[in-house]
């Protein structure tokens, strides 16, 4: 008789997410098996697939002999009517369990707008949402990635968070676990031993207290725990896991490719920038590590393509030597290299134009705002100078379409700041007309604008969310501005920003929003075929929770921050620094020209930053 | 131009054939035999699937065309080297050189399997056979310009029916695979069409021979 998954596959979209199978999948014996770890991704099967965290940690756990790590994502609208039709619970992709049977669930969490189907996947998973409602010691939930650093959100389903890179904490939690289960340990006793694991952030052990004008004022660490719990970082980079041997989906999924990570952290200091804080220290890997990795990643997949991951593939101080090795294994094999996230610098030029001999990829930059002097506020060292000299280098090389992307409703935004937009994308056309050696198809210019998003562990953190209606008008102001038949103008809608906003910088009051909206039928709020703001404006409603108290607040420098029981090694003195010279719009050296001594190097005990 | 015999089955069976040539590709790359490539800007590898399975449908005769660069003198060592590649379900059976033409591909053997949770209804079998066997199946067949009926009854050459225990029932069916293409989940579908009590819980196809117009077997 055929199983229930199989009767069902023949009636949704792309089943080939929902059954495994693939390349480099692992499936152990479960009798061999003393903790099984459902690695829950909040999102598609297409999008988890392609998020490299996931990937390193589906390796480093399957690694332990006795762990056995499967993965879980959320199934698109039609799936997920299907298994409630037929009352069939969600499975893990390597085993077809159910998600109820394991003993570990972890999420990784990257996107605030994924909250909704992390609580769909625990109620399709029929696992009780509360933590406090979950009170043995199998279904332990927990979760670690960048939305972790201000948890509070989630703090009500979550048991713990793993905070920073997990590389080496997931290990040490696992041996808790491992102890528990085999001693009987309860629920409590567990928690208490795994908060000893440096990272590990419990909520229950802390009490948020509110005063009467509605704001946080004090959070009570219970039972003796740390005021502070601090992220970890990987100390030695260059020989921490790289999942050489990879899943290779049978499906298409968003990035299918082999991902190289340079390096990590950032030198940079874009002020609006959460990653540019919260990746700190840098840490590179060698040239020669980096080539053998990718010899054997696209050996071991049969990858057609690689592409250079960090935050800012410039700022690798061996790029040169890389890129040169690297195309000498590419471009005899036909591989395509990527280098993204270039800045317009000289050097990037010549890369650029090296790389184009595998295959010409498109010209993007991200100059995040339009004048220099909104630039220089938020610390984003691109000039106009720069990205017209690119520009030119480009048309001149054949190519003649140019990605560009902005932010509008950032901090010190004027009008004549988002018309200078306009002027440089009517300077770069310019730019064309002289410089354009192929004009058969004319010059494309596509322009994308977002909705800032203030986030914790920013200079920006304490700063305010335009209203939405701000954002529609300045949008519509530079809309009016780039007339030009070559200017593809694309802009994001407020209403998904302006609930990231809520979610970025909320505090335990929103978990019972979030599970309202749920109630409500939000989920996949990522997709625009499913995204419902009604169904969350329903939601704040419901709970008698102003959504502009969160995302149009702005903090006091001493005011109480929902995330400050945690840390990412950058000090809160330095972010208000930053945050005060933004508004001189003055710029601060990168971290090569000048340490700033934000304190993230104090996490780096065994290594020194790459300046 | 050399050609693999290979097989769908388990967890493969739900891999699109887009995606399949895809995993074919790398495959290919992974086992260091390196596929020719067209040339110009995109270069894109020489592999065609023959008679692509719709999604879902097992099979133990699928064909597929490529060309190596170089070309590979050791066909017979080929099965081995990609099947150490390919993910699970799908499965090399031999490889060869050269192959009979497409288009002298013209009919498939197929069973397809009627599953009735509640047991199979009596009489089902021999009513389903004389359905199908009848003079005319007028279904609803999907095409370009929307659904259009169709009477099935030409395409099928020949039909046997069986009943191998109390739940299940088995079409055993020799159908036009070319001009015109029969699939051949409309059995089942023209079953609940015209039986309405005979309508099975579940059915499902595996491909089991692709025959040539004499139905001598096409490689």
């Amino acid at each position: 008789m055929t199983s229930l998954i199989e009767r069902i596959l023949p009636n949704v979209q792309k089943p080939a997410r929902y059954v495994g199978g693939e390349y480099n999948q692992i499936v152990k014996n479960k009798a061999d098996v003393a903790v099984r770890v459902a690695f829950c991704f909040p999102d598609t099967y297409e999008i988890g697939m392609s998020n490299l965290g996931m990937r390193i940690l589906y390796g480093v756990m399957n690694r332990i002999p006795d762990v056995w790590c499967e993965r879980v994502f959320a199934p698109w609208g039609d799936m997920e009517e299907e298994m409630r039709a037929h009352h069939l619970p969600l499975w893990a992709l390597e085993s077809h369990d159910s998600v109820k049977e394991f003993d570990l669930i972890a999420f990784t969490i990257g996107y605030e707008m994924s909250y909704s189907n992390i609580l769909n996947m625990l109620a399709l998973s029929g696992i009780p949402l509360h933590a406090s409602e979950r009170t043995g010691l199998e279904n332990i939930v927990f979760a670690g990635g960048a939305c972790t650093y201000n948890p509070e959100p989630l703090a009500d389903f979550f048991d713990f968070f793993s905070l920073g890179e997990g590389e080496d904490s997931t290990v040490e939690i696992l041996d808790v676990y491992r102890r528990a289960k085999a001693e009987g340990w309860d629920k409590p006793s567990f928690l208490r031993e795994a908060a000893k694991v440096p990272g590990v952030y419990v909520p229950s052990f802390y009490e948020h207290r509110y005063g009467p004008d509605g704001k946080l004022c004090e959070i009570v660490p219970l039972d003796g725990a740390p005021a502070t719990v601090t992220k970890r970082i990987v100390q030695d980079f260059d020989s921490s896991f790289y999942p050489a041997r990879d899943i290779v989906p049978s499906t298409e999924i968003v990035h299918d490719r082999t991902n190289l990570e340079i390096f990590r952290g950032c030198i940079r200091g874009c002020r609006f920038c959460q990653a540019g804080f919260c990746y700190r220290p840098v840490r590179p890997r060698s040239v020669d590590t980096l080539v053998r990795q990718a010899e054997e990643a696209l050996e071991d997949s049969g990858n057609h393509e690689i592409t250079l991951s960090s935050l800012s593939t410039s700022d690798y101080k061996q790029l040169g030597p890389l890129t040169d090795r690297l195309l000498d294994y590419c471009a005899p094999r036909k591989i395509n290299l990527s280098l993204p996230s270039l800045r317009a610098d000289n050097f990037s030029r010549e890369l650029m134009m090296k790389v184009q001999t595998v295959r010409k990829s498109g010209l993007t930059f991200a100059p995040e705002a339009g004048t220099q002097r909104l630039r220089d506020a938020i610390n984003k060292n691109v000039t106009e100078e720069e990205i017209l000299t690119t520009c030119a280098t480009a048309f001149e090389g054949g190519w003649s379409s140019v990605k560009l992307y902005f932010m509008l409703g950032l901090p010190t935004e004027t009008d004549e700041d988002v018309l200078g937009i306009a002027d440089l994308v009517y300077k770069i056309l310019k730019v064309w007309r002289e410089r354009a050696t192929s004009r058969k198809r004319g010059c494309r210019i596509s322009v994308a604008t977002a909705f800032f998003v203030p986030k914790p562990f920013t200079p920006f953190q304490w700063e305010a969310q335009i209203p939405p209606e701000e954002y529609t008008r300045r949008q519509q102001l530079l809309r009016e501005a780039m007339y030009s038949k070559s200017v593809e103008y694309k802009w994001h809608e407020p209403h998904l920003s302006r609930l990231e906003a809520v979610l970025a910088r909320g505090d335990r009051r929103l978990g019972a929003v979030i599970e309202q909206a749920v109630g409500n039928g939000a989920k996949l709020d990522a997709w625009d075929e499913y995204f419902d703001y009604s169904a969350w404006l329903r939601a704040f409603e419901a709970c008698g929770i102003d959504p502009d108290f969160y995302a149009r607040r702005e903090f006091a420098k001493d005011d109480v921050l929902p995330w400050q029981t945690i840390s990412v090694g950058v000090s809160r003195g330095f972010l208000w620094r930053e945050h005060e010279q933004a508004f001189r719009s003055a710029v601060t050296p990168d971290c090569r020209t000048q340490c700033m001594g934000c304190g993230a190097n104090e996490l780096y005990t065994e290594g020194e930053c790459d300046e | 131009m050399s050609r693999i015999l290979f097989e769908k089955a388990g967890n493969g069976i739900w891999i699109s054939h887009l995606d399949l040539m895809r995993v074919f590709q790398r495959a290919f790359r992974r086992a260091g035999l390196p596929l020719k490539h067209t040339q110009g800007f995109n270069p894109h590898a020489f592999v065609s699937i023959v008679l692509p399975l719709p999604v879902g449908t097992a099979s133990r005769c699928e064909l597929l065309d490529f060309e190596l660069d170089p070309p590979e003198t050791d066909l017979a060592a080929l099965p081995d080297r990609l099947n150490r590649a390919l993910p699970e379900g799908i499965h090399c059976l031999a490889a060869y050189d050269g192959g009979r033409k497409i288009r002298e591909l013209c009919l498939l053997h197929t069973g397809i399997t009627l599953e009735y949770d509640a047991g199979v209804p009596g009489g089902a079998p021999e009513r389903i056979a004389a359905l199908l066997n009848g003079s005319s199946v007028v279904v609803e067949k999907k095409s370009k310009n929307g659904p259009v009926e169709t009477d099935i009854r030409p395409m099928i050459r020949s039909l046997a029916v069986s009943q191998p225990d109390g739940n299940t029932v088995v079409l055993d069916a020799v159908v036009c695979a070319q001009n015109p293409t029969l699939n051949p989940m409309l059995l089942p579908a023209a079953v609940a069409l015209y039986l309405s009590a005979d309508t099975p819980s579940f059915s499902s196809c595996r491909r089991l021979e692709v025959l040539d117009d004499s139905g001598q077997i096409f490689r």
